[in-house]
């Protein structure tokens, strides 16, 4: 008798084979009768604390450049739980009154875990399994004995109440085809996990889940968020069917991931990656990325007193750069100021900082904070370095950039240096001002970058940071992509270049109408770089310049999408 | 006692990343610092405990109020204000 279970899909893909149960091991802890002396309690679980630190330290350390950025968030996290004040205060509190270091432990993370999993929102209930993780790393290291995890040995489907941040490492990845989740969430570890291996996965199929019997045959739908368990032949034909379909695609955007972006026609795209440190610089190499179109240098002044030296963003550049072994990188100077921050900057507080001293306007304030970072960037010597000035409104802005530049390698070449023999000069285009006279600029920078976030919100006036507003300010709005396409009809004729850089250049509906416009380079985060470059080489030039042209005619954001669905080669 | 009402918007609220750069940067200065969530009316907590600030449960929209007492107070306010409202923010926008 066929069974149909339905959850929440987290990860898409579809998964077909024998159920099979995962048992988050526990650790067991004998109960002593003997009196136990408070201190000895507590220097135990001071050893397995720190001893636990190590151990997540390491399994850091190890999955640097494995794990995604939010898992190691999650890692991160655990570290600082293990030196939580309050809970160690607790903790403390219970072994002065009697209890063992492994009781005490145990009962106060038991009592947070429930704490969280009781809040309404789906991200702090996935806490509690963190929570969870750390209490069975401490009990372990307090001599408990684990059980040990069981793991298949042949392909299964694996169920399980909810995964810990400590199974990422330790699940047979190979052999599991897929995840069903009686918990869990979208922005669960298991969910992060799932879409960084590509695995399907589907989460919050409740308790029913529990009745399935290990062996069982089951369809996992990622896509449809469904288990399927003991289904008739006529559901499993057509499964297999979308299964066989799901793997050629993968399989199709995996080998393209590598080869250089293009269309169908050949037509050469530009497809390069937004990263903001050295970490995201190898996993942008990693996914594909043939340059880095916005570098994000704000890392550096924020959250300090001092503004940051030269030497030290020397130093740092110096470290991304060599990662990208050559391809070129586009660094956007420093992107801050407005209400804020730095105490160094000492800047009153403004109503509108969106529309305030923030990016370039705060250097014609302190110069010296642009010409510290101008000199860091040409001593690189980066053969393939492109500068980008960011909130460029006027002319008169861009002629006094380019004079701070030059002042900068004049004074290169007089410490017998030499400045980066490719350095491009370029421009971010968000404000509406600078689109609409793009002309004028193609005669002083080398490209322009479209920041479609901000270009959409000054374009709509709807501050992208309320939620109240902020779905006003879509990128997809044909006023939005007519101003791009008066920057592309300004910037070609002049032999300047032009690349997208917002959210944008990586939704996979845009980019069509992007190339059909005419950019040259898309830059997104990483991990969207394989699926840019898989619908791109569907279209033609001709049928994306057909289909700008048409989406240039709408008078919605959502009619635009519409016609993309609409106008998607065979499919 | 000084204190400053803040209101989140980042789209994970206090949670995760967000939550543990919160209580990092707490941890820089010498005051007691507690936090509480206006929006669900919470007892305040310390602000240097991460369990603590995750059981705040402080999602987007919700409004926080941070106390601080000791020689630092004003700066480890500031601090705290500037990540809540320009860093998280920003990063979301990135």
């Amino acid at each position: 008798m066929s069974q149909r279970l339905s959850g929440i899909p987290i990860s898409p893909g579809i998964a077909i084979g024998p159920a099979w149960w995962l048992q988050t091991p526990t650790v067991a802890t004998r109960h002593s009768d003997v009196p136990l002396n408070p201190e000895t309690e507590r220097a135990r679980l001071e050893a397995a604390r720190e001893q636990a630190k190590r151990e997540l330290a390491a399994i850091l350390a190890d999955q640097q450049h494995a794990l995604p950025p939010e898992s190691l968030a999650i890692l991160e996290a655990q570290q600082l739980m293990l030196d939580d004040p309050d809970l160690l205060q607790h903790v403390t509190a219970a072994i002065d009154a009697g209890q063992s270091a492994s009781d005490a432990w145990r009962n106060a993370t038991d009592a947070i875990a429930a704490q969280l999993s009781a809040l309404p929102d789906p991200y702090f209930q996935a806490r509690a399994a963190d929570v969870r993780d750390i209490q069975q790393r401490v009990l372990r290291c307090l001599g408990g004995v684990a059980e040990e995890a069981v793991y298949p040995t042949t392909p299964h489907v694996l169920l399980a109440d909810d995964l810990v941040p400590s199974q990422t490492v330790t699940l047979p990845l190979d052999r599991i085809l897929g995840i069903a989740l009686v918990g869990g969430g979208l922005t669960s570890h298991a969910a992060i996990l799932a879409r960084a291996r590509g695995l399907p996965a589907v989460a919050g199929l409740g308790r029913a889940l529990h009745t399935i019997a290990p062996e069982t045959l089951v369809i996992l739908d990622g896509d449809r968020g469904e288990v399927i368990v003991n289904p008739d032949e006529a559901t499993l034909v057509e499964a297999q069917a979308r299964q066989a379909a799901w793997h050629a695609a993968q399989k199709a955007a995996a080998a393209t991931a590598a080869e250089p972006g293009q269309l169908a026609d050949g037509t050469r795209i530009e497809i390069a990656a937004n990263i903001g440190s050295a970490a995201d610089a190898r996993a942008a190499v990693q996914a594909g990325a043939e340059g880095v179109g916005l570098l994000r240098t704000e890392f550096l002044y924020l959250d300090r007193v001092t503004p940051p030296s030269t030497e030290e963003q020397f130093a740092i550049y110096q470290e991304i750069f060599t990662l990208l072994e050559g391809r070129p990188v586009v660094v956007r100077t420093f992107d801050i100021g407005g209400d804020k921050p730095a105490p160094y900057l000492s800047l009153p507080p403004e109503a509108n900082p969106f529309l305030g001293v923030r990016a370039i306007r705060l250097a014609r304030q302190q110069p010296a904070l642009l010409d510290t970072q101008l000199d860091a960037l040409l001593r690189t010597g980066y053969p393939a370095l492109r500068i980008m000035f960011p909130m460029v409104a006027t002319i008169a802005e861009i002629h006094w950039l380019r004079e701070r530049v030059d002042a900068a390698i004049a004074r290169l070449t007089s410490q017998g240096l030499t400045p980066p023999p490719g350095l491009q000069i370029g421009m971010m285009v968000e404000i509406p001002a600078a689109a609409l006279l793009a002309e004028h600029f193609a005669a002083v920078v080398d490209f322009f970058s479209i920041g479609t976030n901000d270009l959409a919100q000054y374009t709509l006036a709807a501050d992208r940071t309320n939620p109240a507003v902020a779905a006003l300010a879509d990128a997809l709005h044909p006023a939005v992509l007519r101003l791009i396409q008066h920057v592309v009809s300004a910037a070609h004729p002049a032999g300047r270049w032009v690349g997208v850089c917002g959210e944008l250049a990586g939704d996979p509906v845009a980019a069509p109408i992007l190339v059909g416009l005419g950019i040259d380079e898309l830059s997104m985060a990483p991990a969207a770089i394989p699926a840019v470059k898989a619908v791109l080489r569907q279209w033609t030039r001709d049928a994306a310049e057909h289909l700008a042209q048409e989406a240039l005619r709408q008078e919605s954001a959502e009619a635009v999408r519409q016609l993309v669905q609409a106008m998607m080669p065979h499919r | 006692m000084p204190s400053v009402v803040l209101q989140l918007r980042n789209k994970a609220g206090l949670h995760a990343r967000p939550a543990a750069q919160f209580v990092q940067t707490a941890a820089r200065f010498q005051s007691q610092i507690t936090v509480r969530s206006l929006t669900r009316q919470s007892a305040p907590v310390n602000a240097k405990a991460i369990l603590s600030v995750l059981t705040l449960g402080a999602e987007q929209g919700h409004e926080i109020e941070v106390t601080a007492e000791g020689t630092d107070a004003a700066e480890a306010l500031e601090a705290l204000r500037h990540l809540i409202e320009d860093v998280l923010p920003q990063e979301d926008a990135e």
